[in-house]
């Protein structure tokens, strides 16, 4: 029983911290898929649409979108497990509040998780009724990128959790964004599909948990949901979640109990 | 407890990180209602004594029980019944000081009702029923310490362990802060402090132990720590420039310590140690007279001072 109510113990503080702040964070929420759909969905859309010559055959609005909300899950979800995470060992000090009591540094550490999980979760759930207004969700199935997001946020701030709580210097978040997230969002199936690269870019994005989370968000705002494909690419991300919730708990382990 | 009604029982106690060894064999009981105090100069093996106590540090060997349990097993258990006010803040600066001790009681499971009365005792005992729904960031050091004090008690703990609690606060807030102490040692809370202050440890603590390098020194109440390694008095003697040579003290002083910017002569009546050092034709810069305290405890036993 502890271990599901003790997490949320952990959770409550960064709800309480959240609390102070959300209305900026769902204005950005919001905004941001607007001006990210208006300019590369219908703008540069637009001109694509005229080559007749779209990537699956479909509007490029509607083959852009899924792909900047997959995009917008995992950049949320990395930044969110990347600085707090830091912050709450070296700098508030949070987690070390949190282990002085009955709760442990893996209900610290979940109970982080969680609320990173929210973040995603209320952003895709923006994202998807922005997309959906602009008319580029074609099918039912849609409504399913919302918990597909969450999963791409697990398989990306996992990791990351398990990184920033062994470095000592915050300079390793830039480096990851700028040589990691920032490629991934450009080449990995967001805005053109990878077959376009030279074959050994084109492996390495099949292996970047990314595309598999475009490819899952894009059957299902288009509609085409092919099951095997999509179990794998659904596997495929949770293979990372689990793998990074176990470096990250020995991570904070190591770091928080001395 | 254990059935020697021991709220902190350790043997042999060690902790090493790597090479290193932060905590060589130690021996510790202490009892209910005691105020029990770790004295030290930085890196003697406090605080990871003090980490391994809170069981956020796991013992590297020997034994060690708190209130009873075994911390390797029953950490969680411990932990509740501790209260914890650590060495550096762990307070968040974004919330109200209200928020903090409320969340904090989330922690150990704590409904809001039945934390709501309790907050607001806490934070009149810690003076800051004004503050309340202010945020902590901008609070003074003495402030922040004190709120971290309150949040300490939120689950009326058994065993209060203090980490260095008045480490870089101004002396006005420190004695806010010693008279707080005071009142919950009055009310027989069982507490464990470390200080490199020996006047906060003469202040607070009805027994001691003397660290350095890992180790117990010596152990007993201040009164008898300074009895038995001390004498009633000390002479300090500071000189202009040019210091006399050596030997010039003998026969003034029980025993005679030189340091780089004064010399302590221990005896039992200063004043007539101060009048023979007079007589022998020493014009010192300045003289006084003083009790002996802790600090003269600590340079007997390590030839170190306490804060360097």
């Amino acid at each position: 029983m502890d271990s599901v109510l003790q997490p949320l113990r952990a959770y409550q503080h960064w709800l309480a911290q959240y609390r102070r702040v959300w209305r900026g964070t769902i204005g950005t929420s919001l905004v941001n898929p607007i001006l990210y759909v208006t300019a590369l969905g219908v703008g540069l859309g637009t001109i694509v649409d005229q080559t007749q010559n779209t990537p699956g055959g479909v509007p490029y609005l509607d083959y852009v979108a899924p792909g900047l909300l997959a995009a917008a899950a995992m950049q949320t979800a990395t930044i969110e497990s990347s600085w707090p995470v830091m912050a709450a060992i070296k700098w508030s000090r949070v987690y070390h509040a949190m282990i002085a009591t009955p709760l442990t540094e893996r209900d610290a550490f979940v109970g982080h998780q969680l609320f990173v999980t929210t973040r995603v979760f209320t952003s895709a759930a923006a994202y998807l009724v922005v997309i959906a207004a602009f008319g580029a969700v074609s099918s039912w199935w849609g409504i399913l990128v919302v918990p597909v997001a969450v999963l791409i946020g697990t398989a990306f701030s996992m990791p990351m959790a398990a990184l920033a709580a062994r470095v000592e210097d915050d300079r390793t978040f830039v480096t990851i964004f700028r040589f990691l997230i920032v490629p991934m969002f450009l080449f990995s199936g967001t805005f053109f599909p990878i077959s376009q690269l030279p074959l050994g870019f084109e492996l390495i994005a099949y292996v970047t948990p990314i595309w598999h989370g475009v490819e899952l968000c894009r059957m299902l705002t288009l509609g085409t949901v092919e099951l095997w494909a999509a179990l794998g690419h659904t596997a495929y991300l949770l293979a990372w979640t689990l793998v990074g919730f176990e470096l990250a708990r020995r991570s904070y382990r190591r770091r928080l109990l001395g | 407890m254990d059935e020697n009604g021991a709220m902190i029982h350790a043997r042999g106690l060690v902790k090493r990180f790597g090479e290193l060894i932060a905590v060589d064999g130690i021996d510790l009981d202490v009892k209910q209602g005691e105020a029990f105090g770790f004295l030290g100069p930085n890196g003697a093996g406090k605080s990871s004594t003090m980490r391994m106590i809170g069981c956020v540090s796991p013992v590297t060997d020997g034994t060690l029980r708190i209130l009873g349990k075994d911390p390797a097993t029953e950490g969680a258990q411990i932990r509740a019944r501790l209260g914890v006010v650590p060495q550096q803040d762990t307070l968040d600066f974004e919330l109200t000081v209200r928020e903090n001790v409320l969340i904090y009681g989330r922690y150990f499971g704590l409904s809001r009702r039945e934390l709501k009365p309790r907050i607001d005792e806490l934070l009149e005992f810690v003076q800051l029923t004004e503050r309340a729904g202010d945020k902590v960031e901008p609070l003074s050091g003495g402030m922040k310490r004190r709120l971290t004090i309150a949040r300490s008690l939120v689950n009326d703990p058994d065993l209060l362990l203090l980490d260095e609690p008045t480490t870089g606060l101004d002396p006005q807030a420190r004695h806010v802060v010693w008279d707080r102490l005071f009142r919950l040692k009055q009310q027989g809370k069982t507490f464990v402090v470390t200080t490199h202050y020996m006047d906060e440890a003469e202040q607070l603590c009805d027994r001691l132990v003397v660290m350095d390098h890992g180790a117990i020194v010596a152990e007993g109440s201040p009164w008898e720590l300074i009895q038995r390694y001390s004498t009633r008095e000390v002479v300090e003697i500071r000189f202009e420039d040019e210091r006399p040579q050596n030997g010039i003290f003998e026969g003034v002083a029980e025993r005679v310590e030189e340091l780089p910017d004064r010399v302590l002569l221990y005896s039992r009546d200063g004043d007539a140690t101060a009048i023979a050092v007079a007589e022998r034709g020493l014009p010192p810069h300045s003289t006084l007279v003083r009790r002996s305290t802790l600090e003269d405890v600590f340079l007997h036993l390590t030839g170190r001072t306490l804060v360097d």
